[in-house]
Protein backbone atom coordinates (compact mmCIF):
# COMPACT_ATOMS: atom_id res chain seq x y z
CA UNK A 1 0.00 0.00 0.00
CA UNK A 2 1.00 3.57 -0.46
CA UNK A 3 2.47 2.64 -3.81
CA UNK A 4 1.57 4.56 -6.93
CA UNK A 5 -1.15 3.56 -9.31
CA UNK A 6 -1.41 2.67 -12.98
CA UNK A 7 -3.90 4.52 -15.20
CA UNK A 8 -6.33 1.57 -15.02
CA UNK A 9 -6.16 1.47 -11.22
CA UNK A 10 -6.84 5.20 -11.04
CA UNK A 11 -9.84 5.07 -13.37
CA UNK A 12 -11.32 2.06 -11.55
CA UNK A 13 -10.69 3.68 -8.16
CA UNK A 14 -12.50 6.83 -9.33
CA UNK A 15 -15.46 4.72 -10.48
CA UNK A 16 -15.79 2.32 -7.56
CA UNK A 17 -15.22 5.00 -4.94
CA UNK A 18 -12.66 2.88 -3.12
CA UNK A 19 -9.01 2.09 -3.62
CA UNK A 20 -8.91 -0.49 -6.40
CA UNK A 21 -5.66 -2.32 -7.11
CA UNK A 22 -4.62 -5.00 -9.57
CA UNK A 23 -6.30 -8.26 -8.58
CA UNK A 24 -9.27 -6.66 -6.77
CA UNK A 25 -12.69 -7.89 -7.82
CA UNK A 26 -15.06 -5.01 -8.29
CA UNK A 27 -18.44 -3.97 -9.62
CA UNK A 28 -17.92 -0.91 -11.76
CA UNK A 29 -20.46 1.65 -12.99
CA UNK A 30 -20.17 1.91 -16.77
CA UNK A 31 -20.15 5.32 -18.49
CA UNK A 32 -21.00 4.05 -21.94
CA UNK A 33 -21.65 0.84 -23.84
CA UNK A 34 -22.16 -0.27 -27.40
CA UNK A 35 -23.13 -3.29 -29.50
CA UNK A 36 -22.96 -4.02 -33.24
CA UNK A 37 -25.03 -6.03 -35.69
CA UNK A 38 -22.90 -9.08 -34.83
CA UNK A 39 -23.44 -8.80 -31.08
CA UNK A 40 -26.56 -6.67 -30.49
CA UNK A 41 -29.23 -9.20 -31.54
CA UNK A 42 -27.98 -11.72 -28.95
CA UNK A 43 -27.59 -8.93 -26.37
CA UNK A 44 -31.16 -7.71 -26.96
CA UNK A 45 -32.39 -11.30 -26.60
CA UNK A 46 -30.44 -11.84 -23.36
CA UNK A 47 -31.63 -8.47 -22.01
CA UNK A 48 -35.24 -9.60 -22.46
CA UNK A 49 -34.53 -13.01 -20.91
CA UNK A 50 -32.98 -11.30 -17.89
CA UNK A 51 -36.31 -9.58 -17.34
CA UNK A 52 -35.10 -6.31 -18.84
CA UNK A 53 -37.89 -3.95 -19.85
CA UNK A 54 -36.19 -0.55 -20.03
CA UNK A 55 -32.51 0.23 -20.49
CA UNK A 56 -30.86 1.47 -17.29
CA UNK A 57 -29.83 4.64 -19.13
CA UNK A 58 -30.68 4.93 -22.86
CA UNK A 59 -28.40 7.97 -23.23
CA UNK A 60 -25.36 5.79 -22.45
CA UNK A 61 -26.14 2.92 -24.83
CA UNK A 62 -25.42 2.82 -28.57
CA UNK A 63 -26.27 0.44 -31.36
CA UNK A 64 -24.12 0.46 -34.49
CA UNK A 65 -24.88 -1.31 -37.76
CA UNK A 66 -21.40 -1.79 -39.20
CA UNK A 67 -20.41 -5.45 -39.57
CA UNK A 68 -22.65 -6.33 -42.53
CA UNK A 69 -23.94 -2.98 -43.68
CA UNK A 70 -25.92 -2.54 -45.88
CA UNK A 71 -27.50 -5.94 -45.31
CA UNK A 72 -26.35 -8.57 -47.81
CA UNK A 73 -29.38 -10.87 -47.33
CA UNK A 74 -32.83 -11.05 -45.74
CA UNK A 75 -31.58 -12.83 -42.61
CA UNK A 76 -29.22 -9.99 -41.73
CA UNK A 77 -31.73 -7.36 -42.90
CA UNK A 78 -34.14 -8.72 -40.29
CA UNK A 79 -31.50 -8.48 -37.56
CA UNK A 80 -30.93 -4.85 -38.55
CA UNK A 81 -34.69 -4.27 -38.34
CA UNK A 82 -34.70 -5.77 -34.86
CA UNK A 83 -31.96 -3.32 -33.80
CA UNK A 84 -33.83 -0.35 -35.28
CA UNK A 85 -37.05 -1.34 -33.50
CA UNK A 86 -35.23 -1.78 -30.20
CA UNK A 87 -33.57 1.65 -30.49
CA UNK A 88 -36.90 3.22 -31.34
CA UNK A 89 -38.68 1.54 -28.41
CA UNK A 90 -35.92 2.28 -25.90
CA UNK A 91 -34.89 5.76 -27.04
CA UNK A 92 -31.22 4.84 -27.42
CA UNK A 93 -28.97 5.91 -30.29
CA UNK A 94 -28.89 3.85 -33.46
CA UNK A 95 -25.98 4.52 -35.79
CA UNK A 96 -27.31 3.08 -39.02
CA UNK A 97 -25.52 1.90 -42.17
CA UNK A 98 -22.98 4.38 -43.48
CA UNK A 99 -22.27 5.86 -40.04
CA UNK A 100 -19.06 3.90 -39.90
CA UNK A 101 -17.24 1.40 -37.74
CA UNK A 102 -18.53 1.36 -34.16
CA UNK A 103 -15.25 2.44 -32.56
CA UNK A 104 -14.71 5.34 -34.94
CA UNK A 105 -18.35 6.40 -34.51
CA UNK A 106 -18.03 6.44 -30.70
CA UNK A 107 -14.91 8.62 -30.91
CA UNK A 108 -16.18 10.91 -33.72
CA UNK A 109 -19.41 11.56 -31.82
CA UNK A 110 -17.65 11.92 -28.45
CA UNK A 111 -19.61 9.09 -26.87
CA UNK A 112 -16.50 8.11 -24.95
CA UNK A 113 -14.30 10.53 -23.01
CA UNK A 114 -10.93 10.41 -21.26
CA UNK A 115 -11.24 8.66 -17.88
CA UNK A 116 -14.43 6.80 -18.81
CA UNK A 117 -15.16 3.14 -18.21
CA UNK A 118 -16.63 1.83 -21.47
CA UNK A 119 -17.87 -1.68 -22.37
CA UNK A 120 -18.30 -2.61 -26.00
CA UNK A 121 -19.62 -5.85 -27.43
CA UNK A 122 -16.71 -5.97 -29.84
CA UNK A 123 -13.19 -7.18 -29.11
CA UNK A 124 -11.54 -4.00 -30.42
CA UNK A 125 -13.22 -1.77 -27.84
CA UNK A 126 -9.85 -1.10 -26.11
CA UNK A 127 -9.29 1.32 -29.02
CA UNK A 128 -10.68 4.10 -26.77
CA UNK A 129 -7.60 3.81 -24.59
CA UNK A 130 -6.18 6.30 -27.10
CA UNK A 131 -8.33 8.88 -25.30
CA UNK A 132 -7.27 7.62 -21.88
CA UNK A 133 -10.43 5.60 -21.27
CA UNK A 134 -10.62 2.17 -19.63
CA UNK A 135 -12.43 0.27 -22.37
CA UNK A 136 -12.98 -3.49 -22.64
CA UNK A 137 -14.49 -5.85 -25.15
CA UNK A 138 -17.24 -8.10 -23.79
CA UNK A 139 -19.68 -10.63 -25.19
CA UNK A 140 -23.39 -10.15 -25.75
CA UNK A 141 -24.62 -11.44 -22.38
CA UNK A 142 -22.16 -9.31 -20.37
CA UNK A 143 -23.33 -6.37 -22.47
CA UNK A 144 -26.98 -7.22 -21.76
CA UNK A 145 -26.14 -7.06 -18.06
CA UNK A 146 -24.67 -3.57 -18.58
CA UNK A 147 -27.87 -2.57 -20.41
CA UNK A 148 -29.89 -3.83 -17.44
CA UNK A 149 -27.78 -2.75 -14.45
CA UNK A 150 -25.43 -0.05 -15.78
CA UNK A 151 -22.60 -2.07 -14.26
CA UNK A 152 -20.00 -4.76 -14.98
CA UNK A 153 -18.05 -7.03 -12.65
CA UNK A 154 -14.36 -7.34 -13.32
CA UNK A 155 -11.01 -8.05 -11.80
CA UNK A 156 -8.81 -4.95 -11.81
CA UNK A 157 -5.98 -5.87 -14.17
CA UNK A 158 -2.27 -5.81 -13.56
CA UNK A 159 -0.56 -3.65 -16.19
CA UNK A 160 2.22 -4.29 -18.68
CA UNK A 161 4.13 -1.13 -19.56
CA UNK A 162 5.40 -0.74 -23.11
CA UNK A 163 8.10 1.91 -23.21
CA UNK A 164 8.68 3.25 -26.71
CA UNK A 165 11.95 5.14 -26.99
CA UNK A 166 13.08 7.53 -29.70
CA UNK A 167 10.92 8.65 -32.58
CA UNK A 168 9.40 6.63 -35.43
CA UNK A 169 11.18 6.94 -38.79
CA UNK A 170 9.23 8.71 -41.57
CA UNK A 171 7.87 5.60 -43.25
CA UNK A 172 7.00 3.75 -40.07
CA UNK A 173 3.73 4.40 -38.27
CA UNK A 174 1.73 3.55 -35.19
CA UNK A 175 0.74 0.33 -36.95
CA UNK A 176 4.35 -0.80 -37.25
CA UNK A 177 4.91 0.00 -33.58
CA UNK A 178 1.73 -1.84 -32.60
CA UNK A 179 2.70 -4.93 -34.64
CA UNK A 180 6.14 -4.94 -33.03
CA UNK A 181 4.49 -4.83 -29.60
CA UNK A 182 2.14 -7.71 -30.53
CA UNK A 183 5.18 -9.70 -31.60
CA UNK A 184 6.98 -8.93 -28.33
CA UNK A 185 4.01 -9.92 -26.17
CA UNK A 186 2.57 -12.67 -28.44
CA UNK A 187 -1.09 -13.37 -29.05
CA UNK A 188 -1.72 -14.37 -25.45
CA UNK A 189 1.00 -12.41 -23.64
CA UNK A 190 -1.27 -9.80 -22.09
CA UNK A 191 -4.21 -12.08 -21.21
CA UNK A 192 -6.24 -10.62 -18.30
CA UNK A 193 -3.83 -7.67 -18.14
CA UNK A 194 -3.89 -4.03 -19.19
CA UNK A 195 -1.28 -2.54 -21.49
CA UNK A 196 0.01 1.01 -21.01
CA UNK A 197 2.03 2.72 -23.74
CA UNK A 198 4.62 5.29 -22.64
CA UNK A 199 7.69 7.00 -24.04
CA UNK A 200 8.84 9.66 -26.44
CA UNK A 201 7.78 7.70 -29.52
CA UNK A 202 4.12 7.74 -28.48
CA UNK A 203 4.03 11.26 -27.06
CA UNK A 204 4.14 12.75 -30.53
CA UNK A 205 1.46 10.48 -31.99
CA UNK A 206 -1.94 11.74 -33.12
CA UNK A 207 -5.20 10.43 -31.69
CA UNK A 208 -5.60 8.28 -34.81
CA UNK A 209 -2.20 6.61 -34.38
CA UNK A 210 -2.88 6.10 -30.68
CA UNK A 211 -6.14 4.39 -31.62
CA UNK A 212 -4.15 1.96 -33.78
CA UNK A 213 -1.87 1.17 -30.82
CA UNK A 214 -4.77 0.47 -28.46
CA UNK A 215 -6.77 -1.38 -31.12
CA UNK A 216 -4.11 -4.08 -31.43
CA UNK A 217 -3.89 -4.85 -27.70
CA UNK A 218 -6.85 -7.14 -28.52
CA UNK A 219 -4.29 -9.21 -30.44
CA UNK A 220 -2.24 -9.64 -27.24
CA UNK A 221 -5.28 -10.88 -25.31
CA UNK A 222 -5.31 -7.73 -23.14
CA UNK A 223 -8.31 -6.59 -21.13
CA UNK A 224 -7.61 -2.99 -22.09
CA UNK A 225 -4.89 -0.77 -23.52
CA UNK A 226 -4.22 2.85 -22.73
CA UNK A 227 -1.71 5.33 -24.15
CA UNK A 228 -0.36 7.69 -21.51
CA UNK A 229 -2.09 11.00 -22.33
CA UNK A 230 1.17 12.95 -22.36
CA UNK A 231 1.17 14.86 -25.64
CA UNK A 232 -2.43 13.95 -26.46
CA UNK A 233 -4.31 16.67 -28.32
CA UNK A 234 -8.10 16.62 -28.48
CA UNK A 235 -10.45 19.18 -29.99
CA UNK A 236 -12.04 19.76 -26.57
CA UNK A 237 -10.78 20.39 -23.03
CA UNK A 238 -10.25 17.24 -20.98
CA UNK A 239 -8.84 16.01 -17.71
CA UNK A 240 -5.98 13.59 -18.31
CA UNK A 241 -5.30 10.61 -16.03
CA UNK A 242 -1.57 9.86 -15.73
CA UNK A 243 0.11 6.87 -14.13
CA UNK A 244 2.03 7.62 -10.94
CA UNK A 245 5.83 7.65 -11.20
CA UNK A 246 5.96 4.75 -8.74
CA UNK A 247 3.08 2.77 -10.25
CA UNK A 248 3.54 -1.00 -10.01
CA UNK A 249 3.79 -2.84 -13.35
CA UNK A 250 3.67 -6.57 -13.95
CA UNK A 251 6.48 -6.14 -16.47
CA UNK A 252 8.00 -3.60 -18.83
CA UNK A 253 8.73 -4.11 -22.52
CA UNK A 254 11.06 -1.65 -24.26
CA UNK A 255 10.97 -0.87 -27.96
CA UNK A 256 13.43 1.37 -29.79
CA UNK A 257 11.10 3.11 -32.25
CA UNK A 258 13.92 4.98 -34.01
CA UNK A 259 15.20 1.84 -35.68
CA UNK A 260 11.76 0.33 -36.36
CA UNK A 261 11.37 -0.49 -40.04
CA UNK A 262 7.99 -1.31 -41.56
CA UNK A 263 6.51 -4.52 -40.13
CA UNK A 264 4.31 -7.16 -41.64
CA UNK A 265 2.19 -9.82 -39.88
CA UNK A 266 2.52 -13.05 -41.83
CA UNK A 267 -0.33 -15.62 -42.13
CA UNK A 268 -2.08 -16.93 -39.99
CA UNK A 269 -1.55 -14.99 -36.78
CA UNK A 270 -1.21 -11.28 -35.95
CA UNK A 271 1.79 -11.99 -33.70
CA UNK A 272 3.69 -13.62 -36.56
CA UNK A 273 5.44 -10.31 -37.24
CA UNK A 274 8.55 -9.73 -39.29
CA UNK A 275 10.49 -7.07 -41.19
CA UNK A 276 8.73 -6.49 -44.52
CA UNK A 277 12.10 -6.72 -46.27
CA UNK A 278 12.01 -10.49 -45.76
CA UNK A 279 8.78 -10.73 -47.74
CA UNK A 280 9.50 -8.03 -50.32
CA UNK A 281 8.36 -9.31 -53.72
CA UNK A 282 5.59 -11.66 -52.50
CA UNK A 283 2.84 -11.41 -55.12
CA UNK A 284 -0.52 -10.00 -54.00
CA UNK A 285 -3.81 -9.67 -55.83
CA UNK A 286 -5.90 -7.89 -53.23
CA UNK A 287 -5.10 -4.85 -51.06
CA UNK A 288 -7.48 -3.61 -48.39
CA UNK A 289 -7.38 -0.29 -46.55
CA UNK A 290 -10.05 -0.40 -43.89
CA UNK A 291 -11.09 -1.56 -40.41
CA UNK A 292 -11.08 0.04 -36.96
CA UNK A 293 -7.30 -0.33 -36.98
CA UNK A 294 -6.30 1.85 -39.95
CA UNK A 295 -8.95 3.58 -42.07
CA UNK A 296 -8.93 7.10 -40.70
CA UNK A 297 -8.28 10.30 -42.60
CA UNK A 298 -4.53 10.31 -41.94
CA UNK A 299 -4.31 6.66 -43.04
CA UNK A 300 -6.07 7.44 -46.32
CA UNK A 301 -3.81 10.47 -46.84
CA UNK A 302 -0.69 8.36 -46.43
CA UNK A 303 -2.04 5.98 -49.08
CA UNK A 304 -2.99 8.87 -51.38
CA UNK A 305 0.49 10.38 -51.11
CA UNK A 306 1.98 7.09 -52.34
CA UNK A 307 -0.56 6.61 -55.15
CA UNK A 308 -0.95 10.23 -56.35
CA UNK A 309 -0.73 10.45 -60.14
CA UNK A 310 -0.03 6.69 -60.39
CA UNK A 311 -2.12 3.57 -60.84
CA UNK A 312 -2.27 0.33 -58.89
CA UNK A 313 -0.64 -2.68 -60.57
CA UNK A 314 -2.48 -4.73 -63.15
CA UNK A 315 -4.18 -7.71 -61.56
CA UNK A 316 -4.50 -6.02 -58.17
CA UNK A 317 -7.67 -4.62 -56.66
CA UNK A 318 -7.50 -2.04 -53.91
CA UNK A 319 -10.62 -1.84 -51.73
CA UNK A 320 -11.10 1.10 -49.38
CA UNK A 321 -13.66 1.25 -46.57
CA UNK A 322 -13.33 4.57 -44.69
CA UNK A 323 -13.68 4.20 -40.92
CA UNK A 324 -16.69 6.52 -40.70
CA UNK A 325 -18.89 8.95 -42.52
CA UNK A 326 -16.85 11.79 -41.01
CA UNK A 327 -13.64 10.24 -42.34
CA UNK A 328 -15.22 9.92 -45.79
CA UNK A 329 -16.39 13.56 -45.72
CA UNK A 330 -12.90 14.73 -44.73
CA UNK A 331 -11.24 12.55 -47.39
CA UNK A 332 -13.63 13.88 -50.04
CA UNK A 333 -13.11 17.49 -48.97
CA UNK A 334 -9.34 17.56 -49.39
CA UNK A 335 -9.17 15.45 -52.55
CA UNK A 336 -7.70 12.37 -50.83
CA UNK A 337 -10.54 10.17 -52.03
CA UNK A 338 -10.33 11.49 -55.57
CA UNK A 339 -6.61 10.69 -55.67
CA UNK A 340 -7.24 7.13 -54.46
CA UNK A 341 -10.06 6.46 -56.88
CA UNK A 342 -8.08 7.89 -59.81
CA UNK A 343 -5.32 5.48 -58.84
CA UNK A 344 -7.75 2.58 -59.29
CA UNK A 345 -9.14 2.11 -55.76
CA UNK A 346 -12.67 0.79 -55.21
CA UNK A 347 -14.59 2.68 -52.54
CA UNK A 348 -17.02 0.70 -50.41
CA UNK A 349 -19.32 1.65 -47.57
CA UNK A 350 -17.95 2.90 -44.25
CA UNK A 351 -18.04 -0.15 -42.01
CA UNK A 352 -16.15 -3.29 -41.06
CA UNK A 353 -16.44 -4.63 -44.60
CA UNK A 354 -13.94 -7.26 -45.75
CA UNK A 355 -12.06 -7.36 -42.39
CA UNK A 356 -14.59 -9.71 -40.85
CA UNK A 357 -15.62 -11.74 -43.92
CA UNK A 358 -19.33 -11.07 -43.54
CA UNK A 359 -20.16 -9.73 -46.95
CA UNK A 360 -18.15 -7.38 -49.18
CA UNK A 361 -14.73 -8.17 -50.57
CA UNK A 362 -14.22 -11.85 -49.79
CA UNK A 363 -10.94 -13.15 -51.31
CA UNK A 364 -10.86 -16.19 -53.59
CA UNK A 365 -8.97 -19.45 -53.05
CA UNK A 366 -5.17 -19.12 -53.04
CA UNK A 367 -5.39 -15.33 -53.13
CA UNK A 368 -2.82 -13.32 -51.21
CA UNK A 369 -4.20 -10.25 -49.44
CA UNK A 370 -2.35 -7.34 -47.86
CA UNK A 371 -4.53 -5.48 -45.41
CA UNK A 372 -4.43 -2.65 -42.87
CA UNK A 373 -6.78 -4.60 -40.57
CA UNK A 374 -6.06 -6.39 -37.31
CA UNK A 375 -6.45 -10.14 -37.81
CA UNK A 376 -5.08 -12.59 -40.34
CA UNK A 377 -6.48 -15.77 -38.85
CA UNK A 378 -7.33 -18.46 -41.35
CA UNK A 379 -10.76 -17.70 -42.80
CA UNK A 380 -10.91 -14.25 -41.24
CA UNK A 381 -11.95 -12.51 -44.47
CA UNK A 382 -14.45 -15.22 -45.33
CA UNK A 383 -12.26 -17.74 -47.13
CA UNK A 384 -9.97 -20.21 -45.30
CA UNK A 385 -8.04 -20.79 -48.54
CA UNK A 386 -6.76 -17.21 -48.80
CA UNK A 387 -3.67 -15.80 -47.01
CA UNK A 388 -3.67 -12.42 -45.27
CA UNK A 389 -0.68 -10.19 -44.53
CA UNK A 390 -1.17 -7.21 -42.20
CA UNK A 391 0.70 -3.94 -42.52
CA UNK A 392 0.45 -0.18 -42.32
CA UNK A 393 -1.51 1.96 -44.80
CA UNK A 394 1.82 2.95 -46.39
CA UNK A 395 2.80 -0.70 -46.83
CA UNK A 396 -0.58 -1.64 -48.29
CA UNK A 397 -0.60 1.32 -50.71
CA UNK A 398 2.99 0.67 -51.86
CA UNK A 399 2.20 -3.03 -52.31
CA UNK A 400 -0.96 -2.25 -54.34
CA UNK A 401 1.12 0.03 -56.54
CA UNK A 402 3.68 -2.66 -57.36
CA UNK A 403 1.57 -5.82 -57.13
CA UNK A 404 3.83 -7.39 -54.52
CA UNK A 405 4.66 -6.79 -50.87
CA UNK A 406 6.69 -3.61 -50.83
CA UNK A 407 8.62 -1.72 -48.19
CA UNK A 408 7.15 1.82 -48.39
CA UNK A 409 10.46 3.25 -47.20
CA UNK A 410 12.23 2.22 -50.40
CA UNK B 1 -20.43 -35.62 -13.16
CA UNK B 2 -19.54 -35.47 -16.86
CA UNK B 3 -18.21 -38.53 -18.68
CA UNK B 4 -16.95 -38.23 -22.22
CA UNK B 5 -14.29 -38.74 -24.82
CA UNK B 6 -11.66 -36.05 -25.40
CA UNK B 7 -11.13 -34.38 -28.76
CA UNK B 8 -7.75 -32.72 -28.54
CA UNK B 9 -6.90 -29.51 -30.41
CA UNK B 10 -3.89 -27.22 -30.17
CA UNK B 11 -2.99 -23.73 -28.94
CA UNK B 12 -4.48 -20.35 -29.89
CA UNK B 13 -7.69 -21.66 -31.47
CA UNK B 14 -9.29 -18.35 -32.46
CA UNK B 15 -13.00 -17.59 -32.65
CA UNK B 16 -12.81 -17.24 -36.45
CA UNK B 17 -11.92 -20.92 -36.52
CA UNK B 18 -14.59 -21.86 -33.97
CA UNK B 19 -17.31 -20.09 -35.94
CA UNK B 20 -16.38 -17.98 -39.00
CA UNK B 21 -17.70 -14.38 -39.02
CA UNK B 22 -19.82 -15.06 -42.09
CA UNK B 23 -22.10 -17.33 -40.05
CA UNK B 24 -22.40 -15.27 -36.88
CA UNK B 25 -25.21 -12.90 -37.87
CA UNK B 26 -28.14 -15.04 -36.79
CA UNK B 27 -30.36 -15.91 -33.85
CA UNK B 28 -30.80 -19.43 -35.26
CA UNK B 29 -28.61 -21.38 -32.87
CA UNK B 30 -28.79 -24.66 -34.79
CA UNK B 31 -27.29 -22.98 -37.87
CA UNK B 32 -24.25 -22.09 -35.74
CA UNK B 33 -23.78 -25.73 -34.73
CA UNK B 34 -23.80 -26.69 -38.42
CA UNK B 35 -20.58 -24.71 -39.04
CA UNK B 36 -18.72 -25.02 -35.74
CA UNK B 37 -14.95 -25.62 -36.13
CA UNK B 38 -15.29 -26.24 -39.89
CA UNK B 39 -12.20 -24.23 -40.91
CA UNK B 40 -10.10 -25.95 -38.24
CA UNK B 41 -11.28 -29.50 -38.72
CA UNK B 42 -13.62 -30.28 -41.64
CA UNK B 43 -14.41 -33.67 -40.03
CA UNK B 44 -15.41 -32.19 -36.69
CA UNK B 45 -19.11 -32.83 -37.11
CA UNK B 46 -18.65 -36.48 -38.07
CA UNK B 47 -16.16 -37.19 -35.29
CA UNK B 48 -17.98 -35.49 -32.51
CA UNK B 49 -20.68 -37.24 -30.49
CA UNK B 50 -23.04 -35.46 -28.13
CA UNK B 51 -21.52 -35.33 -24.67
CA UNK B 52 -17.93 -35.45 -25.90
CA UNK B 53 -15.34 -33.12 -24.37
CA UNK B 54 -13.34 -30.52 -26.27
CA UNK B 55 -9.74 -30.26 -25.05
CA UNK B 56 -7.30 -27.54 -26.09
CA UNK B 57 -3.96 -26.06 -25.15
CA UNK B 58 -3.20 -22.40 -24.46
CA UNK B 59 -5.38 -19.37 -25.17
CA UNK B 60 -8.50 -21.12 -26.42
CA UNK B 61 -11.03 -18.75 -28.02
CA UNK B 62 -8.78 -15.79 -28.78
CA UNK B 63 -9.86 -13.04 -31.14
CA UNK B 64 -13.38 -11.78 -31.58
CA UNK B 65 -15.85 -11.15 -28.75
CA UNK B 66 -18.51 -13.14 -30.61
CA UNK B 67 -20.57 -15.07 -28.10
CA UNK B 68 -21.66 -17.19 -31.04
CA UNK B 69 -18.41 -19.16 -30.50
CA UNK B 70 -19.33 -20.79 -27.15
CA UNK B 71 -23.01 -20.88 -28.22
CA UNK B 72 -22.06 -22.87 -31.34
CA UNK B 73 -19.97 -25.32 -29.28
CA UNK B 74 -22.76 -25.74 -26.75
CA UNK B 75 -25.35 -26.22 -29.50
CA UNK B 76 -23.12 -28.88 -31.09
CA UNK B 77 -23.53 -30.91 -27.92
CA UNK B 78 -20.14 -30.38 -26.29
CA UNK B 79 -20.49 -31.22 -22.62
CA UNK B 80 -17.41 -29.37 -21.40
CA UNK B 81 -14.23 -27.63 -22.56
CA UNK B 82 -10.85 -28.12 -20.92
CA UNK B 83 -7.96 -25.82 -21.85
CA UNK B 84 -4.65 -24.85 -20.28
CA UNK B 85 -6.01 -21.29 -20.35
CA UNK B 86 -8.59 -19.26 -22.25
CA UNK B 87 -8.80 -15.88 -23.92
CA UNK B 88 -10.64 -13.73 -21.43
CA UNK B 89 -13.73 -12.75 -23.43
CA UNK B 90 -14.36 -16.35 -24.54
CA UNK B 91 -14.06 -17.57 -20.95
CA UNK B 92 -16.56 -15.00 -19.65
CA UNK B 93 -18.92 -15.70 -22.54
CA UNK B 94 -18.86 -19.45 -21.92
CA UNK B 95 -19.60 -19.01 -18.21
CA UNK B 96 -22.32 -16.46 -19.03
CA UNK B 97 -24.17 -18.83 -21.38
CA UNK B 98 -23.80 -21.84 -19.07
CA UNK B 99 -21.23 -23.83 -21.06
CA UNK B 100 -18.98 -25.72 -18.62
CA UNK B 101 -15.34 -24.61 -19.04
CA UNK B 102 -12.38 -25.67 -16.94
CA UNK B 103 -8.91 -24.19 -16.87
CA UNK B 104 -6.39 -26.98 -16.23
CA UNK B 105 -2.94 -25.41 -16.64
CA UNK B 106 -0.72 -28.48 -17.01
CA UNK B 107 -2.95 -31.14 -18.50
CA UNK B 108 -1.52 -33.63 -20.99
CA UNK B 109 -4.85 -34.99 -22.20
CA UNK B 110 -4.59 -36.79 -25.55
CA UNK B 111 -7.08 -37.21 -28.36
CA UNK B 112 -9.48 -40.04 -27.55
CA UNK B 113 -8.79 -40.15 -23.77
CA UNK B 114 -11.79 -41.08 -21.63
CA UNK B 115 -12.45 -38.36 -19.03
CA UNK B 116 -14.59 -38.12 -15.95
CA UNK B 117 -15.19 -34.59 -14.69
CA UNK B 118 -16.48 -33.56 -11.30
CA UNK B 119 -17.64 -30.02 -12.16
CA UNK B 120 -18.55 -29.10 -8.61
CA UNK B 121 -15.03 -29.67 -7.33
CA UNK B 122 -13.18 -28.95 -10.58
CA UNK B 123 -11.57 -32.39 -10.74
CA UNK B 124 -10.68 -33.99 -14.07
CA UNK B 125 -9.96 -37.73 -13.94
CA UNK B 126 -8.22 -39.08 -17.03
CA UNK B 127 -9.37 -42.71 -17.12
CA UNK B 128 -7.13 -43.55 -20.09
CA UNK B 129 -3.91 -42.23 -18.52
CA UNK B 130 -4.90 -42.91 -14.93
CA UNK B 131 -4.17 -39.43 -13.61
CA UNK B 132 -6.10 -36.61 -12.00
CA UNK B 133 -6.06 -32.83 -12.44
CA UNK B 134 -7.48 -29.98 -10.41
CA UNK B 135 -8.85 -26.98 -12.31
CA UNK B 136 -8.15 -23.36 -11.39
CA UNK B 137 -10.61 -21.97 -8.86
CA UNK B 138 -13.05 -19.35 -10.16
CA UNK B 139 -13.74 -16.04 -8.41
CA UNK B 140 -16.86 -16.18 -6.19
CA UNK B 141 -19.00 -14.10 -8.56
CA UNK B 142 -18.25 -16.52 -11.41
CA UNK B 143 -19.04 -19.53 -9.22
CA UNK B 144 -22.38 -17.92 -8.40
CA UNK B 145 -23.08 -17.37 -12.11
CA UNK B 146 -22.11 -21.00 -12.85
CA UNK B 147 -24.34 -22.20 -10.00
CA UNK B 148 -27.32 -20.43 -11.56
CA UNK B 149 -26.55 -21.84 -15.02
CA UNK B 150 -25.40 -18.56 -16.58
CA UNK B 151 -25.67 -14.80 -16.31
CA UNK B 152 -29.26 -14.65 -17.60
CA UNK B 153 -30.71 -16.84 -14.80
CA UNK B 154 -28.32 -15.18 -12.31
CA UNK B 155 -29.65 -11.69 -13.07
CA UNK B 156 -33.22 -12.91 -13.37
CA UNK B 157 -32.86 -14.21 -9.82
CA UNK B 158 -30.81 -11.42 -8.21
CA UNK B 159 -31.58 -8.42 -10.43
CA UNK B 160 -28.07 -7.07 -9.86
CA UNK B 161 -24.50 -8.19 -9.22
CA UNK B 162 -23.36 -9.02 -5.74
CA UNK B 163 -19.76 -9.53 -4.63
CA UNK B 164 -18.79 -10.17 -1.02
Amino acid sequence: MGKGMTISEKILTAHTGRETRAGDLCIVPVDGSMATDTTAPLAIKAFGEMGGVRLKDPSRFHLVIDHAAPAPNERIANLHSLMRRFANDQGCALHDIGSGICHQVMVDHRKVQPGDVFMGADSHTPTYGALGAFACGVGSTDLAAVMLTGKIWLKAPATIRILCHGKLPTHSSGKDLALEAVKALTISGATYQAVEYHGTAVEGLSLSQRMTLCNLVAEMGAKTGIVSPKGLELPYPFEATYADQDAVYARTIEIDASSLRPRIAVPDSPDNVDDIERYQGTRITYAFIGSCTNARHDDLRVAADILRGKHIAKGVRLVIAPASRQVLIDALADGTMQTLIEAGATLINSGCGPCVGSHEGVPGDEEVVVSTANRNFKGRMGNPNASIYLGSPATVAASALHGYLTNPAL
Amino acid sequence: MINGRAHRYGDNIDTDRIIPGKYTKTLDISSLADHVMEDLDPHFKQKFRIGDILVAGDNFGCGSSREQAPIALKAAGISCIIARFYARIFFRNAINIGLPVLEVPNHEIQDGDALEIDMENGIVRNLSQGDLHQSTQLPKVMMDIVAEGGLVPYLRKYGDYHID
